[in-house]
């Protein structure tokens, strides 16, 4: 055995136990702020995998999408509301969890199943296109595959204006209860009151 | 296609010379690289230092150091010793694992972005084909390790700067990734070597900077937000934050924190020289220079004075940029979060996506200027 063929099976095994473990961690901790770094760890990971199948540019496409964007934003939400608060305790939350552990076996089950009974067309060792998939991804992404990225774009854009309407807040120019006029230019002035208008 | 110098396929040649196999001599090559640019990073970040404090006391009208070694070269080294041999502390309430996973994230994505700068035509890492995409894939993981470690200090100064910091990188990572785009546009390659072979037609005058003057100054002041530089060095604020994210930390783990950001800024004026001046480019092309030396091109004692010069000039650049840096730094007052963040989204953004709106209508009136 080569020792190409040696770190590659020893990178695998490494970023395979890593996904796993880091998964299950993610679901199983009781501290949510160590769910959500576990998160970004199996991201990584995921991207390591990528980068064992030659496609770099899907990998570094992933570290920047789902580690630096979205992993960032939830640590960045869960960090700005973490109240500590004591949960209330759910009523039988041992037939729920059983329930729960069923439903995901079953799941479990019929990707096994489909892994196994679906025969993977795998491309030959050679014709791997390494660093010429960035532009192969270009052109499918402007040919065959426009409209699903295009709907892709829609919906974000869809999102980016729910996320708007949720978070925006008007603001009036003068103060409710004295009708003197109040300079609102910025909106985080500790000391005067923020004014909601209330229809 | 030039080659130049290529160190790795002599030093190949010379153990297989004696009797190794191919592999085996590739496997000992490979660390060598990676030791060097290692060692040259950190001894950037003891110059830088220096730097910062001889040109801090002569903005100040002080004298700065001077009693460790000649004019204080020697400083950094005393600071970094003595960085060395404190006594590493976690606080009593800190998150011990999360704090001492922080600091690493924060240095090992920059050490790793040194993988594409290229200081000549084969004096680089690895040539990889999504070359400066990678770059900006591995800053993007820094502020998860600042999120970490302010959030992993159990104090409200530390945790406010570390999102502070996140905020500040995720805003400015948009305008930076947009205007590196433009370069991309003009070279229809990511890689670096590409890019600074694309601006050597004509020595200075093909330097990307006088076709990209815009994107130039949005990349350089999105590269000092993604340092914490002042201007923006909003996250380590002292008048309001203590040292923000870094406030709990001491001794080796402060140090690599230290490290990183200096790290970072040498890297981005790197790149800055590779994306917009030209990279290892003289500014006279070095082919007529040798024509008028009358010598061949591909000649033992051109290609050594090249791969020189050529090394010479990307430090000479970067070092350049990184004066302008220290200069602003201390000569500029901070800007307050809002402001930073109002530049970022609602000045920055619009003028980088005018900016490639533009460079993408230029190449197609102009393919012989702009790359075809």
């Amino acid at each position: 055995m080569s020792i190409a063929v040696t770190t590659q099976i020893i990178c695998f095994s490494v970023l395979s136990l890593v996904v796993i473990i880091g998964a299950l961690g993610v679901i199983l901790l009781e501290n949510i702020v160590y769910s959500a770094f576990l998160l970004g760890g199996v991201f990584m990971s995921v991207a390591g995998l990528y980068l064992l199948l030659n496609a770099s540019f899907v990998a570094a496409a992933q570290v920047l999408v789902y580690v630096g964007a979205v992993n960032v934003l939830i640590i960045f939400a869960i960090m700005l509301v973490n109240k500590k608060e004591d949960l209330k305790a759910i009523e039988n939350i041992k037939s729920r969890r059983i329930i729960s552990t069923s439903i995901c076996l079953t799941l479990l089950s019929l990707l096994i199943r489909v892994d196994l009974s679906n025969t993977w067309g795998l491309a030959e060792p050679n014709a791997s296109i390494g660093e010429e998939s960035t532009i192969r991804i270009g052109e499918h992404l402007f040919s065959d595959y426009l409209l699903p990225f295009e709907v892709a774009s829609v919906l974000l854009l869809m999102a980016m204006i729910g996320a708007i309407v949720l978070a925006r807040r008007d603001v009036m120019n003068e103060d409710i209860s004295t009708g003197l006029p109040v300079d609102q230019e910025l909106i985080e002035k500790p000391n005067e009151p923020l004014l909601i208008k209330k229809n | 296609m030039n080659s130049g110098l290529d160190l790795e396929y002599s030093f190949n040649e010379i153990l297989k010379g004696f009797g190794l196999s191919s592999e085996l001599a590739h496997i000992i090559w490979l660390p060598l690289p990676m030791l060097l640019v290692l060692v040259s990073a950190v001894v950037g970040v003891l110059v830088t230092v220096w730097l910062e404090r001889k040109i801090s006391a002569a903005a100040q009208q002080r004298i700065g150091p001077e009693y460790a070694g000649a004019l204080g070269v020697l400083q950094p080294i005393a600071d970094g010793l003595k960085l060395l041999v404190k006594e590493d502390i976690i606080p009593a309430k800190a998150d011990s694992i999360l704090f001492t996973a922080g600091p690493i994230l924060v240095l090992v994505p920059v050490i790793l972005s040194w993988l594409i700068v290229p200081f000549g035509q084969n004096l680089l890492i690895s040539n990889v084909g999504i070359g400066i995409f990678l770059w900006i894939a591995l800053s993007s993981i820094q502020p998860i390790g600042l999120l970490m470690s302010g959030y992993a200090s159990n104090n409200k100064y530390s945790l406010l700067g570390g999102l502070r910091a996140a905020a500040q990188s995720i805003s400015y990572e948009i305008p930076l990734a947009l205007s590196v785009l433009a370069i991309v546009l003009m070279t229809n390659s990511l890689s670096t070597i590409d890019i600074v072979n694309q601006q050597s037609g004509a020595g200075i005058l093909s330097w990307n900077i006088w076709r990209q003057p815009v994107g130039f100054i949005i990349f350089w002041i999105c590269a000092l937000a993604e340092c914490e530089r002042l201007p923006f060095d909003l996250p380590e604020a002292e008048e309001e934050l203590v040292a923000g994210y870094q406030t709990e930390y001491a001794g080796m783990k402060f140090a690599l924190f230290y490290l990183g950001s200096y790290i970072n800024l040498i890297l981005s004026a790197l790149l800055v020289s590779i994306l917009y001046l030209g990279g290892w480019g003289f500014p006279i092309p070095v082919e007529i220079i040798a024509k008028v030396l009358n010598l061949p091109i591909d000649a033992p004692v051109i290609q050594v004075f090249t791969a020189s010069i050529g090394i010479i000039m990307t430090v000479l650049k970067a070092y350049l940029l990184v004066f302008v840096a220290i200069l602003l730094r201390w000569t500029t007052p901070r800007v307050r979060i809002d402001q930073l963040l109002d530049l970022g989204w609602k000045f920055l953004l619009p003028i980088s996506l005018a900016n490639l709106l533009v460079t993408a209508g230029l190449k197609l009136a102009f393919p012989q200027f702009f790359g075809g």
